[in-house]
Formats: structure tokens, sequence, C-alpha cells
């Protein structure tokens, strides 16, 4: 169990230090713009994740959250001179706060009827980013959004782009991990499980999901002031029910109920539209149809299929070794 | 130590029990038997405080646990097991059983993803904990197996496992022995005693006849919702009125 352990912490450690490397081998490279935007999706993937993948609750609605991030942050700093980090904690709170009265009346709803209100939810408030015009300016967007800084250094290029968005991206899959690995982690997968049986053993169900739909939203809100301050300009459409769908579509291709695989699915689908520009609006056709292969076939997404054949070939490396000894 | 007082429950139209009585003694093995629809998992679903009744109320060790919701009622030292066998068919072995430790234990999310020193203090006594329970009911070798991969006999007395490890102070098991085999059904016998002799109070719903006369000290018998008899195990063998109800005479 120590060694399980140490090696996880491990695993971490290595994919941060190449995370963190990365930039040098890429300076100047478009790919690195790239990358921010895996970093904000990687988040926005593993907030998702913690729901679905681990709890099973799903929800269409989850660019709302991270539109509300993008948008309190926008609209307070782009017309107030206050402290933009202080306003992506505010940002979070308010969302959180939000997120926790919702959830009370909306996860007591299952399945369908589950993802029919979160999708309400979206659609509300994509409603909402178009018509208070004042405020979000609209359809046509908000701009001028000032740059994140900290003292003289100001995150307004690519490379300090990345290490910003990546140190709270790396932050948030730690933090997902160990959760994960813990007594709340376990419980939010019995809950997918069995939902009477973890009642049964004493697991409060109702108040839990309610608390990771928080912490979920609150993940996401984060993403999306990050995004505002890096984008400094934001439209209603980054935040639709196209988006929503997005994340899910993450999240399934790389693996629910896997952090690593929130990041797999994050990067392939932030640099797919990259790589598929030249077939055009066909992007759409292949996200479906990976959508459909995976579910048939690697129910456990990317992740979930890389450990399958890692497994077997150990199994098969395993098994020469007998012959071997055996011979 | 439990204590039913007149419960009825009924369903639209349909009386499911009606006016139930009885009472379990603490530290003994009580059988709840009764024909198919007898009403017999309602009670306990009532109990467990999956439904609520529509009359009635319920004592635990003295305390009005009528009202009580399922996972306040964990933390009170009631839990129970069912008769299709429910677990998280997705987490292994010891993880099913690490859940039956959630009482036992009390960091939040907050603590867990920070990783406080007193959350992982607390998950070494979980962990530690639950392979205790893995070796008192003999499936240890089976820790890291998938759960949902698991034969149906292995599958209940991980199920008993996981109940013990929220170290109730009652039990109840829905059909303990459904799908288990003469040999298993043997052993989940000597396991039951093991538990009641740790001090812990079962009451189980049963088909099994031979099991319920050997285990049980004293047997509940309900039928078409209503108690027909309770008593000894040799009281209700002849007792005329389970007779016929059984046979269907009368």
């Amino acid at each position: 169990m120590v060694t399980v352990k140490k090696r996880q912490l491990l695993v971490f450690f290595v994919f941060a230090a190449a995370v963190l490397l990365a930039p040098f081998f890429l300076k100047g490279n478009y790919l690195l713009n790239v990358l921010v935007f895996v970093g904000i999706n990687t988040m926005l993937a593993i907030g998702l994740n913690l729901l679905l993948g681990y709890a099973g609750q799903i929800s269409l609605g989850h660019a709302a959250f991270f539109g509300m991030g993008a948008y309190i942050s926008g609209i307070i700093t782009s017309r107030f001179p206050v402290e933009p980090f202080l306003i992506i904690f505010l940002a979070a709170l308010c969302v959180g706060v939000i997120a926790f009265i919702i959830g009370f009346p909306i996860l007591k709803l299952k399945g369908h009827y589950l993802a029919m209100a979160t999708l309400g939810f979206g659609i509300i408030m994509y409603i909402i980013f178009n018509e208070t015009v004042d405020w979000t300016g609209g359809p046509s967007g908000l701009s001028g959004i000032p740059n994140l800084r900290v003292g003289s250094l100001v995150f307004d290029n690519d490379w300090n782009n990345y290490y910003l968005v990546w140190v709270f991206t790396l932050a948030v899959m730690l933090l997902s991990i160990n959760l994960s690995r813990s007594r709340i982690g376990r419980a939010l997968r019995a809950i997918h499980d069995s939902e009477v049986a973890a009642r049964v053993m004493g697991v409060n169900a109702r108040i839990l999901k309610v608390q990771i739909f928080t912490v979920s939203a609150v993940i996401s809100a984060v993403a999306g002031s990050l995004y505002a301050h890096v984008m400094t300009f934001i439209a209603p459409a980054s935040f639709g029910f196209n988006f929503s769908v997005e994340l899910l579509t993450m999240i399934v291709i790389g693996g629910l109920g896997s952090v690593y695989g929130s990041f797999l699915g994050a990067a392939i689908l932030t640099m797919l539209p990259e790589l598929l520009r030249v077939f055009q609006d066909l992007d759409i056709v292949i996200y479906g149809l990976m959508l459909i292969l995976m579910t048939m076939y690697m129910p456990g997404g990317l992740i979930g299929g890389m450990e399958a054949a890692v497994r077997f070939a150990l199994k098969k490396i395993g098994k020469g070794e007998n012959n071997n000894a055996q011979a | 130590m439990l204590r039913l007082e007149n419960i009825t429950q009924v369903f639209g139209g349909l009386t499911a029990l009606e006016d139930v009585s009885f009472s379990v003694k603490e530290g003994s093995i009580t059988g709840v038997i009764g024909p198919n629809g007898a009403g017999k998992t309602t009670l306990f679903n009532i109990v467990t405080g999956l439904y609520t009744q529509t009359k009635g109320e319920v004592f635990l060790g003295g305390e009005n646990i009528s009202f009580l919701n399922t996972e306040e009622l964990a933390k009170l030292g009631l839990v129970r097991t069912f008769q299709n066998v429910e677990l998280f068919r997705q987490m292994t072995v010891l993880e099913n059983v690490m859940i039956g430790l959630h009482t036992k234990s009390a960091s939040g999310i907050f603590s867990c993803a920070f990783k406080l020193p007193g959350q992982i203090r607390e998950e070494k006594y979980i962990l530690q904990k639950s392979r205790e329970w893995l070796t008192y009911t003999g499936i240890t070798d089976l820790a890291d197996i998938t759960a949902g991969n698991l034969p149906f006999g292995k599958g209940r007395l991980l199920e008993i496992s996981r109940a013990l490890a929220a170290e109730p102070k009652i039990i109840l098991m829905d059909e303990p022995a459904a799908g288990l085999n003469s040999r298993e059904t043997a052993e989940l016998a000597s396991l039951i005693r093991k538990i009641k002799e740790s001090g812990v109070t079962v009451v189980l719903v049963e088909h099994d006849m031979d099991l319920v006369m050997d285990i049980c000290e004293s047997i509940v018998v309900l039928n078409l919702g209503k108690k027909l008899a309770e008593g000894t195990p040799r009281q209700i063998q002849e007792n005329p009125a389970v007779i016929s109800a059984y046979l269907g005479e009368g």
C-alpha cells in the first residue's frame, strides 16, 4: 500500500516536472499558446470529473460556472481598479455559494432529470450572459479585461500565461488526487455504485453530492477567471451548451474518474481542432465518432485503455519469464 | 434493544404491514420469517429509515428512531445487508470495507484534499481496521479484487464484513443465505454466531428454515402484513397458525 502511494506521488512529480519544463523546448512556438488552453480545460475537465466520474452525477451546464467565473472577474476588473487576484477569489466564493444553493434542489434529481435540470441552468445563464448587455456587453462580448500582474511581472504573453495557468492546474490536480484517495473520494464512488448501500453505511449522500457539486463549480469558476485574464476578451459563445458537451466529451474520451484522464481528454480536444483544421467543419463529426467508439470499445476512456494495455503487457512478460524458468 | 410498536405501512391502497409490534433482545439472534409478500423486507426498510411508516414507532435502546434517516441510524449503530447484495461493484473488496468505517472517521473535503495530519492518521486507522475485518470474515486474500467480480457467496461475506466494519450495535440481514450452497450456508451460520458472541445483536429475514431454526433464539412470523406468532423455534414449529399459513390451509 505504501508503495502504491509512493508510486502515485512519483507519477505526479514526473508529470509536474514535464509540465514545468515543456516551455523551454517550445520557446516561441505556437503550441505554447495552445497548451495554456489545455491547462484551463484540464481544470474544467477535472472539476466535471469529480462530479460525474466519481460521484456519478451528470451536469450538462458546467460551462455556466466557467462563464460566471469569467464574467465576475471580467466585469469587476475592467471597471474598477481592484486587485484581480482578489476578484478570482471573490468570483470563486460567489459561484460556490450559488452552486451550493441550487445544488440542494437539483441534486435530488437523478439521471435524465438531473441532466435536464443542469441543462436548463446552463441555458438560463447563457441567456443572462447574452441579455444583460450593460454588464456583459451582450453577444458582442466584453473587452478591456486587464492581464494579471504580480509586482512588475505581467501575465501578458504565452510564456507567463503558461506558468500562471499550469500552477493553478497542477494544484487542482494534486488536490483532486488527494481527494480521490481519501474517505471522501471513496464515499463519492460508493454513491456512484449504490447510493442506498452508501447511505446504509452512514454516507450522507445528499450533503456530499451538494458539496462535490460546489467544489466542481468553484474549480470551473477559477478556470473562468483565469480564462478572462488570459484572453482579455470574453463572449457568451464560449460558455454555451456546446462547450458543456465538449467538456463531457473530454472526460469520456480521457477517462471517467481519472485525474490524468481529464488531462488527456482536455489535451486531445483542445489540440484536435488545430490539427483538424484542414478538415474544417468535419471536426464535430470526428468528435461524435470518437465519443461513440469510446463508449463502445473503451468505456474506461484512454486512461482505462492504457492501463488495460499495460496490465496485458505485464502479464505477457510475466508469462514469458515463467516459461523461461520452466525451460 | 430494538422495539417496534404498532408499525403500519400503507402503499396506495395496499396495506403492506398492519399493526406489527415486537421487540428484539440485546445480544440475541432474532429471525423474521413468513411467506412471500408477508412484509418482511418492508419492515427492514422501515427500521433502516429507507421508508417512513404510515403509523407506529421504532425504538433503538430506548431512543425513538422512527423519523431518523438512514445515515443517522448508521451513526447510531444500526446497519443492514441486502437481499440482492448491494456492493460497491467498481471498488475493490478492501475499499468496500473501508466505506464501512465511514462513520468511524470524520475528515471533510478540505482536510482530505490538503492531506492534513489528522486525515493521514485517520486514513491509516481505516486501512488497518479494514484489513482486520477482512481477516475476521476470512476474505483477506480477495482484498484487491474488484467487488463486481466476486462470486455471489464471497459477495455476501464482503457485505457482512462491510457492515461489521461500522461496528454496529445491531445488524439487520435480509436473506443472508439466499443463493448460497449448503457449505456456504453452514459457514454463514457459524459467522452469524461469532458476530452474536462479539456482542452484536442480529436480526435476520430468512427463508431457509433449517438455518433459522438452528441459529435463532427467537422468531417472529409475519403473514399478509400481520404478526402471526412470536416465540422460540420450538414454539413456532408447533404453532398451528404458523403451520397452516405455510401449508396454505385454513
